[in-house]
């Protein structure tokens, strides 16, 4: 039997029982009282801050009102009328950043009404009863392909089969659900929500999903955009960024992403492999997942190591919270300079050195820290691994504010895209627009 | 600290929180509970005659409304008269008060409206050795189909000449409680007043139905199926009790009369309101049924607080004070010209003053891109809305003008002199101002 203590990467560190405790909800659901009583703080703005800080533009006020004077479904409309994956937004939206950051009651008394909880209230008591809200229009015998069937795919194939177009949803992974199913902390989705969220979505019926469809492997782009009127890409951003440091290579060095998405998929925690010595580098989402999980999983010490200050962080001041409290070490200012490994092919260490930015961009000072590792955690950002010969911008497609991309028939959204913040709800709004310009193009209407 | 005895009609309390004619103070052990928790005083609930007493239902008697976080703001009652042995009743009374007898007890009765009723019951109260008794003329659910409480109520003669044979048949204090279900409160004061009462307490409770359950498609509370109105109280109906309790304060045919209290009084300053407008004491029952007994501590630590601040050494000395301010829409002052002003530090944005103003108002609250909120002076007839729903307390103030200034609305400069509509030139009655 593991514990913690045990040297370099190993299963059932903890018993399986604290790895449960350490896993469920991270929010626990409100009761029906609680809601009431969170929904009542809302003031009911006059053009509300918080719906303008929503990427998906979701009527707040509106649907919080409906949920105090007891119609949460009527709630739930409102918030899946401007975004179908409320339910999982309401989980993993950085409120903080958003919606919350603008409530007055935060300008207030620095206690924001509890939107995201209350949006979960709302979307988990419609989505119990299991049957989907809304209804597809006369068909158009339109055929649309969307390739990727993460939170941009699947908005976007909503939103098309509810205008009555037939939606060929293409993903290149066995399930859908993208970084709903295969990223984001477990303590964030539980019960299997993504997949759920998913059947249910589906439920608007006239999507037909593929899975295992690899864009330049299965078939082309220009195949799809022959066979369909349309194509909406949101295949997100596959591949990962190198350290690009000596050691790199060592088979103790993981994607935070590939980590992430392993512990999702795990049907038994106590049999997922984590260090002793845990570092992560990088400082959005991603690192701090990682790093709070393998934290969750057993793991002694676990670093997060960022090359700038806490400021330029990407996770959220909340998300720095979480990590915190439960045992994330935070360093700043530090970039990776090299691994040392046994001859056992072990990390041993890992040298970070400390940076500063004087302005004219950020430099290694020279001066290096060795922290103890068994297990390196790459989290400094993903990179598109296929663009279909569309045009860039930078590394992602370059899209209008509509998703149109350099092909006519093409669209693109979400975290593949340029421009936007990668984020779940960002990522909605994209393809839920892209549909209603698709939709006005192939129904002749000027957009 | 402020000494908060009380005198009221002769009867010296502690205080001058009383509990009102109702559940709490319907026997022995409730009462012997609230004088323990510090009560001044309890109107016993409600006797009748001799003989098998009323029964009440065995379903749900109370409704309530609910403000934010289930916050009763009122109670709807269908309760009758204490259902209780009259003999239990006054033997509990006659115990209670030995054992307290700094503290006041009240007697209410309510019997039909003939004379051998009264005679009858009146003399077996004075032994009791309560201090007074009150009259429940003011119960609208039940009794008044029997031509009792509020059926009493209604009418003027009846008030007078039930108050008489009390007074002729009984030594002690007569309150006549009186109710607000009733086009204008002057009349049974008055009526009350004519009859020798020595003073009103007013309000009972108001005919209402809280709620219709929307399954059942039936008035609640619901007895199998049906539901009747009952009497409504609490927080709700305070401003409705002070308006009527002003009304008599400053009619010249019931000035003076002793007044005592009731209605949604929850905290000291709900008392000390009250007493300002003419009432000696006042009555307490819908925050008790809500909060309990204790909340005594906090009304007397409050009253005293604020009279040590104000100066007044005994409660008599505020008694009636904002009698003299309260006066006819006709008398006040024209001339007087305010406007809104919106602290920009205070305002946290939320935009409902303007929402207020631009959908149901003077369109007087500008909005800015950046969400900055002010007042168009142009446009603002002071009319207090943003004030009133406003979230920050103190964020909206209404400003005076100073004579000499041009209210910019109405281009005209503001005068110091007092004018009213009396001698305002559209008032087709106007008489000319001297």
């Amino acid at each position: 039997m593991a514990t913690p203590l045990t040297p370099g990467i190993a299963v059932g560190r903890l018993p399986a029982d604290e790895i449960a405790e350490n896993f469920k909800d991270l929010h626990a659901p409100y009761a029906p009282h609680e809601a009431a009583v969170a929904a009542d703080r809302c003031y009911f703005c006059y053009d509300a801050p918080c719906v303008t800080a929503c990427p998906t533009s979701i009527d707040i006020p509106l649907f919080i009102r409906q949920i105090s004077t007891g119609t949460p479904d009527s709630a739930a409309e409102t918030i899946f009328d401007q975004n179908i994956l409320g339910g999982m937004c309401a989980r993993v939206c950085p409120t903080e950043d958003l919606c919350e950051q603008a409530c007055v009651r935060e300008t207030a008394e620095g206690k924001p009404v509890e939107i995201g909880r209350l949006q979960r209230y709302a979307t988990d008591t419609a989505m119990a009863k299991n049957s989907h809200p809304f209804e597809r229009a006369a068909p158009t015998g339109k055929r649309v392909a969307v390739l990727g069937a993460g939170p941009a795919g699947l908005a976007c194939a909503h939103r098309l089969a509810m205008l009555g177009h037939d939606v060929s949803l293409l993903d290149a992974k066995g399930k859908a659900g993208g970084l709903n199913e295969f990223g984001i902390a477990a303590y964030k989705s539980t019960d299997d929500f993504a997949a759920k969220e998913v059947a249910w979505l589906m439920g608007i019926g006239g999507i037909t999903f593929h899975h295992g469809q690899i864009l330049g492997e299965s078939f082309q782009l220009d195949e799809l955009v022959a066979n369909h009127d349309a194509v909406f890409m949101g295949v997100g951003l596959g591949g990962v960024n190198a350290l690009g440091v000596p050691g790199d290579d060592q088979e103790c060095v993981f994607d935070a992403v590939r980590f992430i998405a392993h512990l999702r998929q795990a049907s038994d925690l106590t049999e997922l492999p984590v260090g002793r010595n845990v570092v992560v580098i990088g400082g959005g989402m991603t690192a701090v997942d990682a790093a709070v999980q393998s934290k969750l999983l057993g793991a002694l010490n676990v670093t997060i190591a960022y090359r700038r200050g806490r400021d330029a962080m990407g996770a959220s001041t909340y998300e720095q919270d979480l990590a915190a409290s439960k045992g994330v070490n935070l360093m700043f200012n530090v970039q990776p300079k090299a691994l040392h490994a046994d001859d056992e092919n072990y990390v041993e260490f890992i040298e970070l050195e400390y940076t500063h930015d004087d302005g004219t961009g950020l430099k290694g000072t020279g001066e290096t820290v060795k922290l103890e590792a068994d297990q390196v955690f790459r989290a400094i950002g993903q990179t598109l691994t296929t663009d279909g010969g569309l045009a860039l911008d930078g590394r992602k497609i370059a899209v209008s504010e509509t998703g149109k991309t350099s092909n006519a028939k093409v669209w693109a959204g979400g975290d593949c895209a340029a421009g936007g913040d990668d984020l779940t709800v960002t990522a909605v709004a994209e393809g839920r627009d892209a549909a209603m310009d698709i939709h006005a193009t192939l129904m002749g209407g000027a957009s | 600290m402020a000494d908060l005895t009380t005198d009221f009609l002769g009867i010296k309390t502690p205080n001058p929180f009383w509990l009102a004619s109702a559940p709490p103070t319907d026997k022995e052990y409730n009462v012997r509970r609230a004088f323990e928790a510090g009560w001044g005083g309890v109107v016993w609930k409600t006797l009748g005659s001799e003989g098998p007493p009323v029964v009440n239902v065995n379903g749900p008697r109370y409704g309530a409304i609910y403000g934010a976080d289930r916050r009763l703001l009122g109670l709807n009652n269908i309760e009758l008269i204490t259902d209780r042995d009259l003999f239990m009743n006054l033997e509990e009374i006659k115990r209670v008060k030995a054992d307290y007898p700094d503290r006041a007890i009240i007697a209410s009765i309510m019997v039909p409206c003939e004379e051998e009723a009264w005679k009858a019951i009146l003399p077996l109260v004075e032994d009791c050795g309560a201090d007074g008794i009150e009259l429940n003329f003011g119960c609208p659910h039940g009794m008044a189909e029997r031509g009792m409480g509020s059926a009493v109520g209604q009418v003027p003669e009846y008030i007078e000449m039930v108050t008489r044979w009390c007074k002729q048949y009984y030594s002690k204090p007569v309150i006549v409680k009186l109710t607000p279900n009733i086009t204008d409160i002057r009349l049974p004061a008055a009526a009350a007043k004519r009859g020798g009462a020595d003073a009103v307490s007013l309000i009972n409770t108001i005919n209402s139905i809280t709620s219709v359950n929307l399954d059942s498609m039936a008035p609640e509370p619901t007895i199998d199926g049906k539901g009747t109105h009952g009497g409504y109280c609490g927080p709700a109906v305070k401003p409705i009790a002070m308006s009527m309790v002003s009304e008599i304060a400053r009619n010249p045919e019931t000035q003076g009369l002793p007044m005592s209290g009731i209605g949604g009084v929850t905290t000291w300053r709900d008392a000390a309101e009250y007493m300002a407008l003419g009432c000696g004491n006042v009555q307490v029952c819908t925050a008790v049924m809500t909060y309990g007994f204790k909340i005594v501590e906090e009304m007397i630590s409050g009253l005293s607080q604020w009279m040590d601040e104000k100066g007044h050494t005994n409660t008599s000395d505020f008694v009636g004070m904002a009698v003299p301010n309260v006066t006819d829409w006709q008398y006040l002052n024209l001339n007087y010209v305010a406007k809104a002003v919106i602290s920009q530090d205070d305002c946290i944005k939320c935009g409902r003053c303007y929402a207020a103003c631009e959908d149901t108002s003077h369109q007087a609250i500008a909005m800015s891109e950046d969400r900055t909120f002010s007042v168009i002076n142009e446009e603002c007839v002071a009319c207090n809305l943003c004030v009133d729903v406003c979230p920050v307390e103190n964020c909206i103030t209404m400003e005076v003008m100073k004579p000499g200034e041009v209210d910019p609305r109405t281009g005209k400069v503001v005068s110091g002199d007092y004018a009213n509509w009396t001698t305002h030139p559209n008032n087709p009655g106007a008489v000319a101002a001297e």
